[in-house]
């Protein structure tokens, strides 16, 4: 009951503000660890930014052996007559290079009346959306993509290919918007039947030839059977393909980076041992250096437990400070952070959940920094504490 | 090597006794074990007919509470508390309201002195000012005993004077209680008696006073 | 200028052990991030350029990502086969598979490369580790020892089944670390006939002579019958990873710069309260005749200390790394490249270096502090 008087918080507090300058450096020091901590783990959710924009009612459907390896043109009518399909778009992965290869950005080419439809999170202005549709050389690119590098309607967009050979110009029609704030409006689009007709005409054998499809299915709760039944019409056949959820699809590439996101992972905890250190540092010399107040409060007749409490307030007082700071400069410093990468990281968000984790792991090295040091200011023999000079 | 052996004496309320000796003769250890912060390996201390030796140590700290005043060589104030604050801390441990603690805070304060440098912390006070809180602090619960460890052993003569004074009519006017731990034999005169402490061993006498005088 | 003995500084951090381990605790751990960055770009750079030889050369159509996006037509190839510089050459096709992982089962993409016994030859830091060869014109494979470990299906006797057909692991070899050994190899026409190829990826060749390269390059890139790039081995590699290099470089080493932003806090609040704690100390010291100067040595010598204990432990937490592998998907490739974390004389020295600028930059104001003192005041304060 003691501790809930306006004694105790007296004493905490400015206990708290006596040195300043070290109390000033701790909680830069847990801001900078705070602020990093909540940076790593938003890469990493970068990472799973694909996988979270997943809608439950697309699969995609690839060449069973690997992406490398096309699936014949012809399948496409086939996955549309499977019973549960709505909608089917081709879709190959251009992978062409923008003046210089630094200057990645993904480039898709699509059957594209229905991409979009099964995309609704891309928002058109509707008329340059038509002008797009109507013009066979014409692209589309998102709203990042086109701040990046200064894109507008009108202007021309040229590539050079490397998996699809040549030189490739294209008309910038349309630019689009993410309806949320996770929509990944980093990539860039243009007609299917454009690449082919070129690749007719360039290098024939390698026409009528589709990277993914993509379908729409009506019910989401069908997704394994469908699949299954996608894949079965070409069992046997000289491309067996592979019909999985969207969102399994982008799981299966963070899979194969996984290395290094759990390093990420790893790191950004190591972040956390070593502020732990700091911390654990200030209280325990704090702690000694009091070690005589503590002993002439317990002679007046202060519990053990009122010292130790006192030792851990302050050390919540500063990983408080610390932590809601670090949480505040987090959001600015990922904004930053994400115009610097442009299109490599194109969603950088900063969840509540890392929110929530940046604040817990400041209130752990509150708690855990406090730990020997109060145990310590509890059990001074009141003789001897008094001994010690502060 | 035991610090204290085979001790045994009594003190009555309405005491003021001085305790004298060489350094390393325990009579600081003797004052602790009065004052409850510390445990004889045998024996018993009776404080008004109970054995505070056999309290257990949460028991021991209330019993404190109540019972006891210090005044340290060091003052032992919190820095980072007013005059005022610091007087008032051992009253926050009894049910007393804001109110009560309030008066009883002021009228320490003016016992000593000192009410009208009640908002000043301790590192703006001078030393004697700083044992003159202490001292409040000591009487603010009204305890019975008083025990004071070399209370003027970092002051000047002046200050040393009014600290000792003060001392005195607490034990005159309020009947407290007070055994006091000194070295000075002038501080000692203060007192009504002294007892003198030689390697563990206690023994009163005029002429060994000179003895204890180095 | 009499100096105050080191041993002054050494002993003062060690009679208050726990700061002194709190605080190159946290210098250590800050140390092992910056040299367990450093030694997995290093491992990355290792497996690569161990991959290429000094005499080979990789051909691949012009602007090629790599080998798997790369198309070589068979004129082609023949052409650059009969080039008066090269020795010997295999043309090769490249492709990825995806495969389950040993472990989590998760799948990956792992390489695949057909070539014939020329190709082998040319790679003459490749051993069989167990099993034999395969045999040409056959569906038999040959797995690299990264592969071997961590996927399913690929010990010596298992089939493994891609482009219609099964192929048994007939041997696991080994590439000595470098990117072949994340690879699985077999015969090349087989391979073009099941996945329905007509161009080969690439064609490596060997020069008879190093230096004719220049000439060989500049022939073949501007043939208009060819549309190829020509690069040594070696850069080949080198810009393979030139990405995940890259990435790993500046996000590790950013996190370094961070973190020891934190350690250097740690080594601060430690100094300072060093130097308040001693200002008896230090007006003694100043009063037997020492100069200020000297304080100050002393002062940033207890600091540079703590960040050698630090460096210690840190690097040597980093070196047991060594035995850690990393198996992860190259972005440029798109396939499985296993690598290592490798220390170097380099990254020892860098990372010492990084441990004595943390120590002096947390040290040096409380050390001046420390200096600034006049006499009077800190005899008195003590």
């Amino acid at each position: 009951m003691q501790l809930l008087k306006r004694q105790f918080f007296i004493l905490t507090v400015r206990n708290t503000l006596r040195h300043k300058l070290r109390t000033g450096l701790t909680v830069l020091g847990l801001l900078i660890a705070v602020l990093s901590f909540g940076l790593l783990q938003t890469v990493v959710g970068a990472w799973y930014a694909g996988a979270n924009a997943a809608a439950p009612d697309r699969l995609v459907t690839r060449n069973a052996i690997s992406l490398v390896f096309p699936m014949p043109l012809h399948y496409r009518e086939k996955v549309r007559a499977v019973p549960g399909v709505k909608r089917v778009a081709a879709a190959n992965w251009f992978g062409g290079i923008y003046q210089d290869p630094k200057k990645f950005f993904p480039q898709f080419a699509v059957d594209a009346a229905q991409y979009f439809e099964m995309y609704p999170e891309y928002r058109f202005v509707e008329e340059e959306k038509r002008a797009f549709l109507r013009d066979r050389r014409g692209a589309v690119v998102g709203r990042k993509l086109a701040d990046t590098y200064g894109f507008k309607v009108g202007d021309t967009l040229p590539l050079r290919g490397t998996i699809f050979p040549g030189d490739w110009s294209f008309t910038v029609r349309a630019i689009y918007d993410g309806a949320e704030a996770r929509t990944d409006t980093s990539q860039m689009f243009f007609h299917w039947d454009y690449l082919n007709e070129t690749m007719k005409r360039r290098v024939p054998r390698r026409a009528d030839l589709v990277g993914v499809f993509v379908v729409q299915i009506a019910e989401p709760a069908r997704s394994a059977e469908i699949s299954q039944a996608v894949d079965a019409q070409f069992r046997n056949s000289a491309a067996e393909t592979l019909t999985e959820t969207e969102k399994a699809f982008q799981l299966g590439f963070v899979a194969m980076t996984e290395a290094i996101v759990v390093g990420i992972r790893i790191v950004s905890f190591v972040v956390v041992f070593i502020i732990l250190a700091v911390m654990a540092n200030t209280m325990a010399m704090t702690a000694r250096e009091r070690l005589s107040e503590y002993a002439t409060l317990k002679a007046l007749g202060f519990a053990p437990g009122y010292v130790a409490a006192l030792v851990l307030g302050e050390s919540l007082a500063i990983a408080a400070a610390g932590g809601l700071l670090g949480v505040a400069c987090t959001f600015p410093v990922a904004a930053w952070f994400g115009t610097q990468t442009g299109t490599l990281f194109p969603v950088l968000e900063v969840s509540p959940a890392t929110v929530a984790m940046q604040l817990g792991a400041a209130l752990a090295v509150g708690v855990a920094a406090a730990v020997l040091p109060g145990r310590r200011a509890a059990r001074v023999r009141i003789v001897e504490g008094l001994r010690a000079i502060g | 090597m035991p610090v204290l052996h085979d001790l045994s004496f009594d003190v009555q309320r309405g005491d003021f006794l001085g305790l004298m000796g060489p350094s390393g003769s325990g009579k600081s250890t003797l004052l602790n074990l009065l004052a409850g912060i510390d445990k004889p390996d045998s024996g018993a201390i009776l404080f008004d007919g109970v054995d505070i030796t056999g309290l257990p140590e949460s028991e021991l700290a209330d019993w404190r509470a109540a019972a006891v005043g210090f005044v340290f060589q060091f003052y032992n104030l919190m820095p980072v508390l007013t005059a005022f604050e610091n007087v008032e801390l051992p009253l926050t441990l009894t049910p007393l309201s804001r109110r009560e603690r309030r008066e009883h805070v002021s009228a320490a304060l003016r016992l000593v002195g000192l009410d009208d440098r009640a908002e000043h912390y301790p590192s703006e006070l001078s030393g004697g000012q700083q044992q003159r809180v202490a001292i409040a602090r000591a009487l603010v619960t009204d305890p019975k005993l008083i025990v004071a460890d070399e209370p003027t052993g970092d002051l000047d003569r002046q200050s040393a004077g009014e600290a000792l004074s003060l001392l005195e009519q607490l034990n005159d006017e309020f009947g407290k209680t007070i055994v006091m731990v000194t070295h000075d034999r002038r501080a000692a005169e203060h007192a009504h008696a002294i007892k003198y402490l030689d390697k563990g061993e206690l023994s009163e006498g005029a002429d060994l006073l000179e003895r204890s005088v180095r | 200028m009499k100096s105050i003995p080191l041993a002054y500084s050494v002993r003062n951090l060690w009679t208050r052990k726990l700061t002194t381990a709190l605080t190159a605790g946290g210098m250590a751990l800050v140390v092992f991030v910056f040299a367990a960055v450093l030694m997995l770009d290093a491992g990355l750079r290792q497996a690569m350029v161990s991959t290429g030889q000094p005499d080979n050369v990789v051909v691949t159509r012009r602007s090629a990502g790599s080998e798997v996006q790369s198309g070589v037509e068979r004129p082609q190839a023949a052409l650059v086969e009969s080039q008066p510089e090269v020795v010997a050459a295999s043309k090769e096709t490249v492709v990825l598979i995806a495969q389950p992982k040993r472990a989590s089962g998760a799948v990956s993409n792992v390489t695949v490369r057909g070539l014939a016994p020329q190709g082998i030859a040319l790679r003459p830091q490749v051993r069989l580790a167990a099993g034999r060869m395969f045999r040409p014109a056959s569906t038999e494979v040959v797995v690299g020892r990264s592969i071997a470990q961590r996927f399913a299906g690929t010990g010596v006797g298992e089939r493994l089944r891609f482009g219609a057909r099964d192929w048994l692991v007939v041997g696991v070899f080994d590439a000595g670390g470098s990117a072949f050994d994340s690879e699985i190899w077999g015969d090349v026409d087989q391979m073009m006939q099941s996945f329905r190829r007509q161009a080969y990826s690439s064609v490596i060749a060997r020069l008879a002579d190093p230096g004719g390269f220049d000439a060989l390059k500049q022939r073949l890139e501007s043939d208009p019958r060819l549309t190829v790039d020509v690069k040594r081995e070696r850069q080949f590699y080198e810009e393979q990873s030139a990405a995940l290099s890259g990435f790993i470089s500046i996000l590790g080493l950013t996190l370094s710069v961070i973190f020891s932003i934190g350690a250097m806090i740690g080594a601060m609040i430690t100094m300072y309260a060093a130097v308040a704690g001693r200002t008896g100390e230090i007006g003694a010291l100043r009063a037997l005749g020492f100069r200020r100067r000297a304080i100050l040595t002393a002062f940033l010598a207890e600091a540079l200390a703590l960040a050698a204990l630090g460096w210690a432990l840190g690097l040597g937490a980093a070196s047991l790394m060594q035995f850690v592998h990393i198996s992860t998907m190259n972005w440029q490739s798109f396939g499985e490249l296993a690598f290592s974390f490798a220390l170097t004389p380099k990254i020892v020295l860098q990372s010492l270096a990084f441990a004595a600028v943390m120590g002096f930059a947390g040290g040096v104001l409380p050390a001046l502090r420390a200096a600034r003192l006049s006499i009077v005041d800190a005899l008195r304060a003590a």
